[in-house]
């Protein structure tokens, strides 16, 4: 049922490590710059990938049509980042090196990324820095003027480049403020509040996207020589993330449908620092930033069910457990481990607060030692956050925290060059599959989307175009109607069905069973049952839901069935995902592959692979392709923190 | 708790709008405004009702997307927080809330509470970036710039550019929103080359999107839920005019 396929190609160019890209960059075919302007690349989204490449695609001559969801591209869910960005600048002199990146980002991924890529990461990370600087960036500096860096989710050496809390939107204001150069050149139209509800292949390959005017409703068509895909990750799939309510995978699925192979899709990261969740009303989970990690200490009480007031506990009968277990990171072990701990010592009848979902993140011991005002003057703003939301002040008593979803290291399956398996069809960013392997770790994401955006999409994208000359084909193309038609059947399916049951309703309950079975902690019998589950939800809604209004105008309930329809397809196929994945590795953890010690016990003789599900129709079981991943540079060794 | 809405409903564009009151109940304090709408959504649905359309996104008071004009006041009564932020527990039991969107002749309404802001990045393709090739950067450490220069960059490039500053003023002018910008790209050092010619285009473009005159009454600041202050205005004022003489 598994194969290793010769579709997967991974085009990984010959070479050491060290000159793969260099080496490739030489030998890509590229496009004569008088011709440039002939092409037209569509870019779906305007995150840091998105903005970033659809700028730089621009500033290479190409013509580019930008899309997004909301009503501007500077709104792109990359905005909400908050903690940084790494870069091997070494900057701070402590012995960081492109390699030492490398390596970390390959041993936290659990050894399931692919070297080529992860190493050219390593490598375009400095450039990444140098660029957003010369934007306007502003990241913190010392009192000397030159950068400032802090060590971050779980490395050891710093880094992390920030501005304040909210380096995710500075960056993205950098690229937004790229983009909108260009918007000023005439060399990009942007596409505000717009949905991408289709793909449109012709003759085997992406040529265009069919959207949703989400203020008119009017279905319209795109034809380009190129289609690019940077639409984000998926884990609002699980109903409650730190993810923003419009983040989606119904671009993602449309390319899955026509072809593009789905890669690891059961990799999901649970972020261990979140506001605990306290009701069914809530929309969406709060993140507090990891660096909280550096100065408070994760407890729960050594007394089950102690129901005290956490300042009347005394030290001896506080359970600091992630010390007790992994005493060289402690309180900066990686996600996947910090989040299962959580889980265990949770599921076990520690937990604290109402839920007992919840253990204590403690700044006591940091106030004592630092100063209140220091405390201040690093998380101010995050416990301020925490203040209002939960009405509890952290300088006086403990943060509660819960591990949440937070991102997909899923994705589409892309080649070295970005490209899907579907020709002409790029995904970029968190959309794809690339570099992050079983788990990410802190700070590498918006490296990871500025590398694809800035640096390798723009680069790589010629090789294709360079042998595909534009050749006259418009939206006036039969392809293009018969798509545009697909959309408008289902818009009309969807509002037909008129049942009882809201749209929330269903994705609160996929969320409840992805998160019981394909959450933290998965098994053969709960995957099984998840998959039945999600089947006869998916069901349900197709007979009962209940949407409201017309197709043709302003309806954001549309927006989000839609959503939530495809979730419900995804959703299964995670669940397939981690069945198959017959190990425990990063965040994906089988409860029957664990150590003595209830580690991720890797079986790197059957699954050191990436899996990459093919559709096979409407009610077919998908196909698992697989693409092994060879070790040159590192050697595979267990994982370990202690 | 319980509350009475009083609620902007307006089919489209041209359409002329109403109030309406609507009844929500079983609200916990901890839920969040936004949280609310969408329980009152729930039961509109429910009931075959037309859902209140208003926007947000990221709900955590960073991407910008929401705002709505609460009892008179751009993103309610809390200081330095949007209406994703903020939380029941500020209302009390029982009271009446009117909600509006953000009303400008920049900002036209497309329906109920979401407003039209493409205006603002129409301001920003005029000049609000820095003219840089990607690939042809410097080293990052290459200039280095004071802290203190790097901190108050960094105080107006919090801008979400979510319009509240529009929505407070009663010329409704965007002068907060301009002045933010330019402020963060002419402190930079990497900035200065397009000072001038900046401000102008940027301040022409705000004009010429139906923005009014800033006249200093100062609703802005008070209203911004990232605290830019008014200063920003007057060195958008003065980069403006000094570039209009070429001195800039
Ligand atoms: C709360 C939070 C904090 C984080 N903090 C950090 C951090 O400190 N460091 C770090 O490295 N990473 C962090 N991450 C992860 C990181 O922010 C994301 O992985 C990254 O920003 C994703 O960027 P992107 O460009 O791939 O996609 P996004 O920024 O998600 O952009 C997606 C774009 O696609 C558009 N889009 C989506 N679907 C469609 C569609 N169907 N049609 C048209 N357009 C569509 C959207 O409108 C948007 O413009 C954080 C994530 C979260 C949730
Ligand atoms: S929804 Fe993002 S700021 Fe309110």
């Amino acid at each position: 049922m598994s194969t290793n396929s010769t579709r997967l190609d991974a085009r990984i160019p010959d070479g050491n490590l060290q000159d793969k890209w260099s080496n490739h960059k030489g030998s890509i075919k590229l496009v004569n710059p008088a011709n440039k302007r002939k092409y037209k690349v569509i870019v779906v989204g305007t995150g840091l990938a998105g903005g970033a490449a659809a700028a730089t695609l621009a500033e290479l001559g190409y013509n580019v049509q930008s899309f997004c969801i909301q009503d501007s591209p500077r709104r792109a869910h990359s905005v909400a980042a908050q903690g940084g960005i790494n870069a091997a600048k070494n900057y701070q002199n402590d012995g960081d090196s492109e390699y030492r990146l490398f390596y970390d980002t390959i041993k936290g991924g659990d050894y399931r990324a692919r070297e080529a890529n992860v190493y050219r990461l390593a490598q375009l990370s400095t450039s990444i820095i140098d660029q957003c600087v010369a934007a306007g960036v502003p990241f913190a500096r010392e009192y000397g003027g030159t950068l400032a860096n802090r060590s971050f989710g779980g490395a050891q050496v710093s880094r992390t480049f920030y501005a304040r809390g909210q380096t995710g939107q500075q960056l993205l204001l950098g690229a937004y403020s790229g983009l909108m150069r260009q918007v000023d050149a005439g060399r990009v139209e942007l596409f505000s509040r717009r949905e991408m509800l289709e793909l449109v292949m012709v003759e085997g390959r992406a040529r265009g996207i069919i959207c949703r005017n989400l203020v008119t409703g009017e279905v319209e068509k795109y034809a380009a020589d190129a289609v690019c895909i940077a639409t984000g990750g998926y884990s609002t799939v699980f109903f409650l993330s730190t993810m923003a309510v419009n983040c989606n995978a119904s671009a993602i699925w449309r390319c899955y449908k026509h072809g593009a192979m789905f890669g690891n899709p059961c990799f999901t990261q649970i972020h261990p620092t979140c506001l605990p969740q306290s009701g069914k009303d809530q929309s969406k989970l709060t993140l507090m930033s990891e660096s909280l990690r550096n100065d408070g200490r994760v407890w729960v009480p050594k007394t089950k069910g102690d129901k005290r007031p956490p300042q009347d506990i005394p030290e001896s009968e506080r359970d600091y457990y992630l010390e007790r277990k992994y005493p060289a990171f402690g309180n900066l072990a990686p996600r996947d481990i910090a989040s299962r701990a959580a889980k265990e010592v949770c599921d076990a009848g520690y937990g604290v607060g109402p839920t007992g979902y919840s253990v204590y993140l403690d700044f006591g011991e940091a106030v004592d030692r630092l100063g209140e005002k220091t405390i201040r003057e690093r998380y101010g703003n995050l416990f301020s956050m925490y203040h209002e939301i939960t009405d509890e002040d952290p300088y006086r008593q403990p943060m509660r925290i819960y591990p949440a979803p937070h991102y997909t290291m899923g994705g589409l399956w892309v080649d070295y060059n970005l490209m899907t398996t579907v020709p002409g069809l790029y995904a970029l960013g968190e959309a794809n599959f690339s570099d992050h392997g079983a788990n990410r770790l802190g700070a590498s994401a918006l490296m990871q989307g500025l590398a694809d955006g800035y640096f390798v999409l723009p680069t790589t994208i010629s090789d294709y175009l360079a042998e595909h000359r534009p050749d006259g084909l418009t939206a006036d193309d039969a392809a293009f109607d018969a798509s545009m038609k697909q959309v408008s059947d289902r818009t009309q399916r969807l509002l037909s069905v008129n049942g009882k049951k809201t749209v929330r309703e269903y994705h609160w309950q996929l969320g409840r069973i992805l998160w019981e079975e394909v959450g933290m902690a998965r098994h053969d019998k709960g995957l099984k049952s998840a998959i039945s589950d999600i089947q006869s939800l998916r069901q349900d809604f197709w007979n009962d839901v209940q949407i409201g209004g017309q197709g043709e105008e302003f309806n954001k309930n549309l927006e989000f069935a839609g959503r939530v329809a495809d979730f419900l397809e995804l959703g299964e196929l995670m669940a397939r995902d981690a069945l198959e994945r017959k190990e425990s590795c990063g965040g994906h953890f089988r409860t029957e592959y664990q150590t003595d010690d209830g580690e991720a016990l890797r079986n790197d003789e059957d699954f050191c692979h990436v899996a990459a599900w093919e559709y096979q129709g409407e009610d077919a079981v998908p196909a698992r392709h697989t693409e092994s991943l060879d070790f040159e540079n590192v050697k595979l060794s267990q994982r370990s923190y202690k | 708790m319980k509350f009475t809405l009083n609620v902007w409903r307006q089919e489209g564009p041209t359409a002329s709008g109403r109030f309406e009151d609507y009844q929500v109940t079983d609200i916990a304090p901890e839920m969040s405004f936004l949280e609310m709408l969408d329980a009152l959504n729930e039961q509109l649905v429910q009931q075959g009702k037309r859902a209140v359309e208003f926007d947000s996104d990221c709900r955590e008071g960073i991407c910008g997307t929401c705002g709505l004009v609460i009892n008179g006041k751009a993103h309610g009564p809390k200081q330095a927080c949007t209406t994703c932020e903020l939380r029941m527990r500020h209302y009390s039991d029982g009271s009446t809330i009117t909600v509006e969107p953000f009303r400008a002749t920049g900002f036209p309404v497309i329906r109920d509470l979401v407003v039209d802001r493409s205006a603002f990045d129409r301001i920003i393709a005029a000049g609000g970036y820095i003219s840089t090739n990607t690939g042809s950067a410097p080293d990052a450490n290459a200039i280095p710039i004071a802290k203190a220069i790097a901190e108050k960059a960094m105080d107006s490039a919090a801008c979400i550019g979510c319009g509240a500053c529009v929505a407070a003023c009663p010329n409704a002018s965007a002068s907060l929103f301009v002045g933010a910008k330019l402020n963060q790209l002419s402190l930079l050092p990497q900035g200065e080359a397009e000072r001038g010619r900046r401000a102008v285009r940027m301040v022409e473009q705000m004009d010429a999107e139906g923005f009014g005159n800033c006249s200093n009454h100062g609703e802005c600041e008070a209203a911004c839920p990232k605290e830019i202050s008014i200063k920003v205005i007057s060195r958008m004022r003065r980069d403006a005019l000094r570039a209009s003489f070429g001195r800039l």
